[in-house]
């Protein structure tokens, strides 16, 4: 068995504070296979950002990597000086923000920014960058590159910025791109644009995708596995239909039924009550128990372990052989 | 899931909204770039605009007011034409000036480019450094170094710069520390491009207008500098004519022969006035 291309094992990430320490990411472990699509969900400050930036080393300062390993192609480079890390990871993985004009350098043609690592990072010439540059620039959909090379950001369009983000992205030629809530910032239609273009550079030029997004819809359009995080832990993963058909996580079942389905009636909205935990505190039990509303006092007591729930996925609840019963217990209202 | 969205063909040809009208009329920087042209204009053409020599003494015209024939604003003690001592330190001045904030610009800009961006001890010996020049008033630190290396121009620019830095250094490394939580500086950073291409191309253009701008208003201190250092008789040596030493001798004279230090005092407020203009119409265009 090939190993994937990208393998995060145990990560820990900690924000040292004034008053203690912010264990923001608490031990995840993901991988993504070559030209696959794989989503990264979860709330505000569930980690899942920090995750990402983790692994090109752009970790807002003072967030520090405090333990875990990064493999690529099933070799721990972790250990390389920082230097050749820094060189392996950006020949890998590229990355794709969510503001595309905070992005983009406000004071250079977004064709230059594209050319640039083509001709700085990959011997090209002048010439050539340019060349590379008007190509990624139809690869990814600009009509009429030439004349855009020579654009601002600021002069073309929200839409239009995130795809020059994506041809900077591939300018490296990775083999992934880590996309950090790539379509926040964009209106529905251009959202399912951008998406497009990541899917079809999936399916053409085998780049993988890891996308962490917020939105369920987003990623349900373009990933075909899952991770979703909470409290900087991974509490569940597997296969997106598996995943959103049968949910074998209280925090992924109560994500799903607060999501509006005009397809289906519900009797209520579910809203997750409460609030995530305060992470610079100790957490003891399951860090969802205090808004789960099929916890029992043992969830609280001591902190389930990801665990396989099925095939190919994988679900940290003590509580999972209720799962089958969850959506009869919130429609009924009953607590167990 | 059942949000259902229609994928748009992505290579549809959007409608392109072309180059916005760019470049409404800035009055500010207009009228403050022609007043600078202008007497930078005067200086260059001084031989043409006077046929006086200024550094030529006759004592038998000297103490003519402005307006005496051939000597359109007069002479000054030692009969020396004040309207070509005015043009040819204008030479003098405006190099100088203009020269001694250059070093001090590029210099005190990268420094704080490298402090802005590695932080860490770095920052922290440029911030000590910094804090030991600024602790002392700019006037007294170049008037002791000038005294100590000697007078003349050699010695201002050395002097300036030396001290004038700082101001650069500071305002860069703080624009930087904004700057390179920007996440165009983190994806520069994410593509592997090498840390001086990261600072020289991607950030410096975005940090050195505030730079740029206090470099305006530096001319015009510099240039009091030179005028004070003339004052004390630690700047450009005599007979050259510079603006400070005008000011300085026609101030023995200033209740009866006024003009004599008021002509070159004016050429220094209009020059600080189209400096200032300029710094303004920057900031107008930049917020534009």
């Amino acid at each position: 068995m090939t190993p994937p291309l990208l393998e995060v094992r145990d990560l820990h990430v900690e924000i040292p504070m004034p008053y203690g320490r912010l264990h923001a990411v608490r031990g995840v472990s993901l991988s993504v296979d070559t030209a696959e699509s794989v989503g990264l969900v979860g709330e505000s400050g569930s980690g899942k950002s920090l995750t990402l930036r983790a692994l090109l080393g752009l970790l807002p300062r003072p967030a520090r990597i405090v333990s875990g390993a990064i493999l690529i192609d099933g070799e721990d480079v972790t250990g390389l000086p920082a230097k050749r890390l820094k060189r392996r990871l950006a020949d890998t993985m590229s990355m794709v923000f969510q503001d595309s004009l905070t992005a983009l350098n406000p004071v250079m043609r977004v064709g230059d920014q594209i050319a640039e690592a083509p001709q700085r990072r990959l011997g090209a010439s002048r010439g050539e960058a340019k060349a590379i540059a008007v190509d990624l620039m139809t690869e990814v959909g600009i009509a009429d590159p030439e004349r855009r090379y020579r654009l601002y950001p600021h002069e073309l369009s929200g839409g239009m910025r995130q795809r020059i983000c994506i041809a900077i992205a591939l300018s490296t030629k990775p083999r992934l791109i880590l996309a950090d809530e790539p379509t926040t910032a964009l209106d529905v239609t251009i959202q399912a644009q951008v998406l497009g273009v990541l899917a079809r550079l999936r399916q053409e030029e085998h780049v993988g995708l890891l996308l962490v997004s917020h939105d369920l819809a987003v990623v349900g359009q373009a990933c075909s596995r899952l991770y979703v995080m909470y409290a900087g832990r991974v509490v569940a993963s597997g296969d997106l239909v598996d995943l959103v058909t049968a949910p074998r996580h209280p925090y992924t079942f109560s994500l799903l039924r607060s999501v509006p389905d005009p397809d289906r009636r519900v009797a209520r909205l579910l809203s997750i009550q409460g609030q995530p935990p305060d992470l610079a505190e100790t957490i003891t039990g399951c860090s969802f128990a205090v808004r789960c509303p099929f916890a029992e006092d043992a969830c609280r007591d001591w902190e389930p372990e990801l665990l396989p729930a099925g095939p190919a996925r994988l679900s940290a609840c003590r509580r999972i052989d209720t799962a089958d019963r969850w959506t009869a217990m919130v429609a009924e209202e009953v607590s167990p | 899931m059942s949000a259902v969205i229609t994928t748009v063909d992505p290579t549809t040809p959007l409608v392109d909204t072309g180059r916005r009208a760019r470049g409404r009329r800035n009055v500010t920087l207009t009228v403050g770039l022609g007043l600078f042209g202008l007497i930078v204009l005067c200086a260059v053409c001084a031989p043409l605009l006077t046929g006086q020599d200024p550094i030529k003494q006759d004592l038998n015209s000297a103490f003519l007011g402005p307006g005496s024939a051939g000597h359109l604003l007069g002479t000054d003690e030692l009969g020396r034409d004040v309207l070509a001592r005015l043009l040819y330190g204008a030479r003098v001045d405006l190099r100088v000036g203009v020269l001694a904030v250059i070093s001090p610009f590029i210099i005190g800009s990268l420094v704080g480019l490298v402090a802005g961006w590695f932080g860490g001890w770095v920052d922290a010996i440029i911030g000590r450094i910094v804090d030991m020049v600024i602790a002392f008033p700019f006037l007294v630190l170049v008037i002791a170094l000038v005294f100590a290396m000697g007078p003349g121009t050699t010695s201002i620019y050395t002097a300036i710069t030396l001290v004038g830095w700082v101001a650069y250094c500071r305002i860069v490394r703080g624009q930087v520390l904004v700057a390179k939580e920007q996440e165009y500086a983190m994806a520069a950073k994410a593509s592997g491009l090498p840390t001086w291409r990261i600072l020289l191309r991607h950030l410096l253009p975005n940090v050195i207008l505030q730079a740029i701008i206090f470099s305006m208003s530096d001319i015009v201190l510099t240039l009091l500098a030179i005028v004070t250092l003339g004052y004390l008789g630690l700047g450009v040596p005599p007979p050259t004519p510079d603006w400070g030493s005008m000011i300085q001798e026609g101030q023995q004279f200033i209740l009866t022969k006024w003009y004599m230090s008021t002509i070159p005092g004016l050429a220094i407020v209009i020059t600080g006035l189209a400096l200032a203009l300029i710094a303004d119409g920057i900031v107008e265009k930049a917020n534009q």
